[in-house]
């Protein structure tokens, strides 16, 4: 289900934009034409990289299918599930992010240098962010993985759930924002190396690598419009219920992105560094709502 | 019978000193590799075997009469991470000292040999003693054989100063170490590690574990008490800097986790005093990792946020001992320890591959390199495993330790009170904060080092390093894969070492072998996944027009390396966010607005330790300052010392006759 919704995903952001941007805008399916074509076509390296950049794109897709099996879909456990397994989703993320980093740094450009710094930064600065947040869900529900947690998270039936749940989702969609590189961190419709920082790091990246690269980054997005989902909607809800709703979800996510594209302003860089630890920020509240909500703070 | 072959072998040591210089290195393999055999098997039959305690009694004509080798489970992990490390650093050496065999005589030959072999001994000796006399003993011999070995190249000035900083401090634990002792001995009559429990059941326990904390933590390199370590590791050879980081300052954990097995009282100050101080070492270290230029020195800020990471696990522990939460103990401990076996595999690893890198191209600062994946593909290849490992990235090893010192946090969250919630969500934070500063550090050591293209000319002449010093360190890639991918293998005896120490059983319920074996499923498809896509994109490329072209450089057609990010530039965005902290200084010339045609100007950031700063420099030259004060006094005219013995004797008259000493 999250390859389908990544199917879509990427054509409903474009078309949200190009409608508010009073264009007709390309067909939904476009972004995957776009691979198809890139699949089809040959490569050109750059004589100063090496085999990391060309393993690279692989691996960093392979994490991030991998990272997908342990995301858990309604009463069904995710495919693989254990305790603790979003630390096993973070940290082979950051594993495919590691490869993409170097991979940037092996072209020998200063410009893939400098997007290659930055994005480490930026991932770095949002990972507390991510783990504080899955720390307010561990305590609260009192389990340690994605199945069990999602599983137990309406099971108390206090209706105050839904500011924690809503402060879930606001974090979630800032987290998928920066770590795929959308305003507004990072804009990728820029059009100047200099402002880039995904974007310049593959700049260099063509034909196979880089449907490589597309499709991860896709998946990615479906893959936090998952997470949503489930934060979301309760689990013992109807199955057919469940699965309109999360491409309901998926839907209303890719639109929202699409918004947020259309009518903000990219971040000046120096700002971007603040505006993520705000994030950290908002999990710490998160976190003294639950401790509210867990009678510690206030009985 | 194998006692005594131990005890031989510590004699025919000695003998390193009359065999002729081109056959000593073999001499003293040798010796180690018997060594080895009798030790690991020792430690092997601990785990094998259902009895907790072997007790081999060793009489060694230089030692307390009553000196025993103690052998438990925790004793054995440490003997096997010691005989693993130290093999591999000895085998990597042969090719590593090639180069000085001509410059320096036999004697240094002998002096660094017989100093390895003896750092070999002590550190054997260190986990197994539990007599205090003998344990300071045998902690001396630790101390002043890994300095011997530090100062292998004293013909450089800076080494030997170093060395003898190194010296002192190792001193001024081991003064700790002593006070400590000292203390138990005076109430319970015995000077040993076995009259710890009775002491601490009947005496505060925070005093004297704080002493035994400084003591070991000075070893360890526990943030403040950590200066040493940064300057010590870049100075020593690199075998030796390897086993130094990998196992030596593990002796400091060990010992750390020797005296809080005993601890009865108090547990919850302690197990958060541990959490706290390892927390700011990990972040500290990483943090000055960061924007380190010398390889070896950006390693050894690494070692101190890998201490810090055990120690995490370590506080956790305690603090589960304190709560009476099984799950949390055995996490806890059992993430800590693991922790230590991972840190010695891929920080040895580490090290080795920048000694390679130091052998290859005679630099250490990574500013001037480049580019050396291409001439040295399994160094880099080595370096990059080791660098993911240590960055705690699945599928290798660092994560697992990593994992169960996470899920021993996120597990307690639930049941914690108030306050222990806020720590334990700020260490979850500041841990997944260590991890991606990690990542940063690597990606840019490693890019920088091996990627992109080479930045100084000293580059051109780099070469592969030869079989010799490559094969051995195979050996760690294999059990890097292994405890990643096969983790319960080595996750299960671990545990079994904090069962047995503390005596608690895995609670019912208890998932995190389950667990682990799910992570071991996962990472396997994640092997597999790749492997798939590797081969399907080989397949595709055979038949697509490949062709190869200058890096994209906007429009820019007169591309030179000089252009690449350096060290400096990709840690600049993060040290405008850190330096408030780090005090990293930057000098450079500005080019003014009239100039044209700018001529040659100069860039130059220096970073210095703000701990070293405040804890070592400024009391020294405090200190500096008082004696030359008191130096007025050392006037050269011997009617004045003459004097100065009278006034002393007078004083001595009449402090007595008014009974005050």
């Amino acid at each position: 289900m999250i390859l389908m919704a990544a199917f879509f995903f990427p054509g409903i952001i474009l078309r949200t934009k190009s409608l508010a941007s009073g264009r007709k805008g390309p067909g939904v399916l476009q972004p995957v034409k776009d691979i198809m074509v890139l699949l089809r076509k040959g490569s050109v390296f750059s004589e100063t990289s090496g085999i990391i950049f060309r393993i690279a794109p692989a691996i960093t897709l392979a994490s991030i299918v991998c990272a997908m099996l342990v995301i858990p879909f309604g009463d069904d456990k995710a495919l693989i599930s254990f305790d603790g397994d979003f630390l096993f989703f973070a940290y082979l993320l950051a594993l495919g992010k590691f490869f993409a980093i170097i991979a940037a740094l092996d072209t020998g450009s200063s410009f893939e240098g400098m997007g290659a710094n930055r994005e480490a930064l930026y991932s770095m600065l949002v990972e507390p962010a991510f783990f504080i947040l899955l720390g307010t869900f561990a305590m609260f529900t009192g389990y340690t993985s994605f199945s069990d947690i999602f599983t137990h998270f309406y099971i108390t039936g206090n209706h105050y759930v839904l500011i924690y749940s809503l402060i879930g989702i606001y974090l979630f969609i800032q987290i998928a924002m920066i770590e795929n590189s959308r305003l507004p961190v990072d804009d990728p419709k820029t059009h100047l190396e200099l402002t880039m920082v995904h974007e310049v790091m593959i700049l260099d990246n063509s034909g196979f690598d880089k449907a490589l690269i597309h499709i991860g980054t896709y998946l990615k997005f479906a893959v936090y419009g998952a997470l949503m989902c489930v934060v979301l909607v309760p689990a013992e809800w109807n199955l057919v219920l469940q699965i309109a709703l999360f491409f309901a979800i998926q839907f209303i996510f890719a639109v929202v992105i699409g918004l947020i594209e259309s009518f903000r302003a990219r971040n000046k860089m120096t700002k971007n560094p603040k505006f993520i630890l705000t994030l950290s920020a908002i999990a710490l509240i998160a976190f003294v709502v639950v401790l509210i909500l867990t009678g510690k703070l206030i009985n | 019978m194998n006692a005594i072959v131990f005890i031989s072998l510590l004699m025919l040591s000695f003998g390193v000193f009359a065999i002729p210089k081109r056959f000593k290195y073999y001499y003293a393999l040798l010796i180690m590799l018997i060594s080895v055999a009798i030790t690991s098997w020792w430690a092997l039959q601990i785990f094998r075997g259902s009895g907790s305690f072997s007790e081999i009694g060793v009489s060694l004509p230089f030692l307390h009469s009553k000196f025993l080798l103690v052998i438990d489970r925790l004793s054995a992990f440490f003997i096997l991470i010691i005989n693993l490390t130290v093999t591999i650093g000895f085998l990597y050496a042969y090719g590593y000292l090639k180069p000085y065999f001509s410059e320096k005589n036999s004697l240094r030959f002998s002096i660094h040999y017989f100093s390895y072999l003896w750092l070999y001994f002590s550190m054997l000796l260190v986990s197994t003693t539990r007599d205090g006399f003998s344990f300071l003993v045998v902690w001396e011999i630790m101390a002043l054989s890994s300095f011997l070995l530090v100062i292998f190249d004293a013909e450089e000035r800076s080494i030997m100063k170093t060395g003898i900083n190194y010296l002192i401090q190792m001193h001024i634990g081991m003064a700790f170490i002593l006070t400590a002792l000292l203390i138990v001995e005076k109430s319970t009559g015995t000077m040993s590690f076995d009259a710890l429990p009775e002491y601490f059941s009947s005496h505060s326990n925070i005093l004297v574990f704080c002493l035994f904390f400084i003591g070991f933590g000075i070893k360890a390199g526990f943030v403040p008490i950590h200066t040493w370590l940064p300057q010590a590791h870049p100075a020593a050879p690199s075998h030796v800097s390897g086993v130094m980081s990998g196992v030596m300052i593990k002796m400091g954990i060990y010992g750390i986790v020797r005296v809080l097995f005993s601890v009865q009282q108090d547990l919850l100050v302690i197990g958060v005093i541990i959490l706290i101080i390892s927390v700011i070492s990990g972040l500290f270290g990483v943090m000055m990792a960061i924007i380190q230029h010398d390889l070896k020195r950006l390693l050894a800020y690494h070692s101190i946020e890998n201490i810090g990471i055990i120690g995490i696990g370590i506080g956790l522990g305690v603090i589960g001992m304190a709560n009476h939460n099984t799950a949390l103990i055995i996490l806890g401990f059992g993430g800590g320890l693991l922790h230590v076996l991972n840190h010695s595999l891929f920080k040895a690893l580490l090290f080795y591959n920048a000694g390679s890198v130091y052998h290859a191209t005679h630099t250490r600062n990574i500013e001037k390199m480049g580019g050396l994946m291409k001439k040295m593909p399994v160094t880099a290849m080595f370096f990059l495993i080791g660098s993911l490992a240590i960055c705690g990235l699945p599928p290798f090893n660092g994560f697992i330790s990593e994992y169960l010192i996470y899920v021993g946090m996120f597990k307690s969250l639930a049941g914690a009170g108030l306050y222990q919630s806020i720590l334990l969500l700020f260490s979850i934070a500041a841990l997944a904060l260590i991890g991606g500063l990690a990542v940063f550090c690597f990606t840019k050591a490693f890019g920088i080092v091996f990627l992109g293209s080479a930045r100084s000319g000293e580059m051109e002449h780099a070469h592969e390093v030869e079989k010799s010093m490559l094969l051995p360190q195979w050996v760690i890639i294999f059990f890097i894969a292994a405890i990643g991918l096969a983790s319960s293998v080595f996750v299960i005896p671990v545990m079994s070492i904090v069962s047995e120490s503390v005596g608690v059983i895995a609670p019912s319920g208890f998932t995190t072998l389950h667990s682990v074996s799910q992570i071991s499923i996962i990472g396997g498809i994640f092997v597999v996944l790749v492997t798939v896509l590797l081969t399907w994109r080989h397949f595709h490329m055979k038949n697509k027009t490949v062709v190869a072209g200058p890096t994209w450089g906007c429009g820019y057609t007169a591309p030179s390396p000089k252009l690449q990010y350096t060290a400096t530039s990709y840690a600049d965005n993060y040290l405008q966010l850190a330096n408030p902290l780090l005090r990293s200084k930057v000098t450079s010339d500005t080019i003014e607005g009239e100039e044209y045609f700018p001529g040659v100007k100069r860039f130059e950031t220096h970073s210095k330790d703000v701990v070293k700063t405040a804890m070592t420099d400024a009391p020294v030259n405090k200190f500096l300052e008082l004696l030359k004060k008191i130096a007025v006094m050392q006037t050269g005219q011997i009617q004045h010392y003459i004097l100065y013995a009278f006034v002393f004797m007078l004083l001595i008259f009449v402090l007595t006759y008014f009974n005050l000493i």
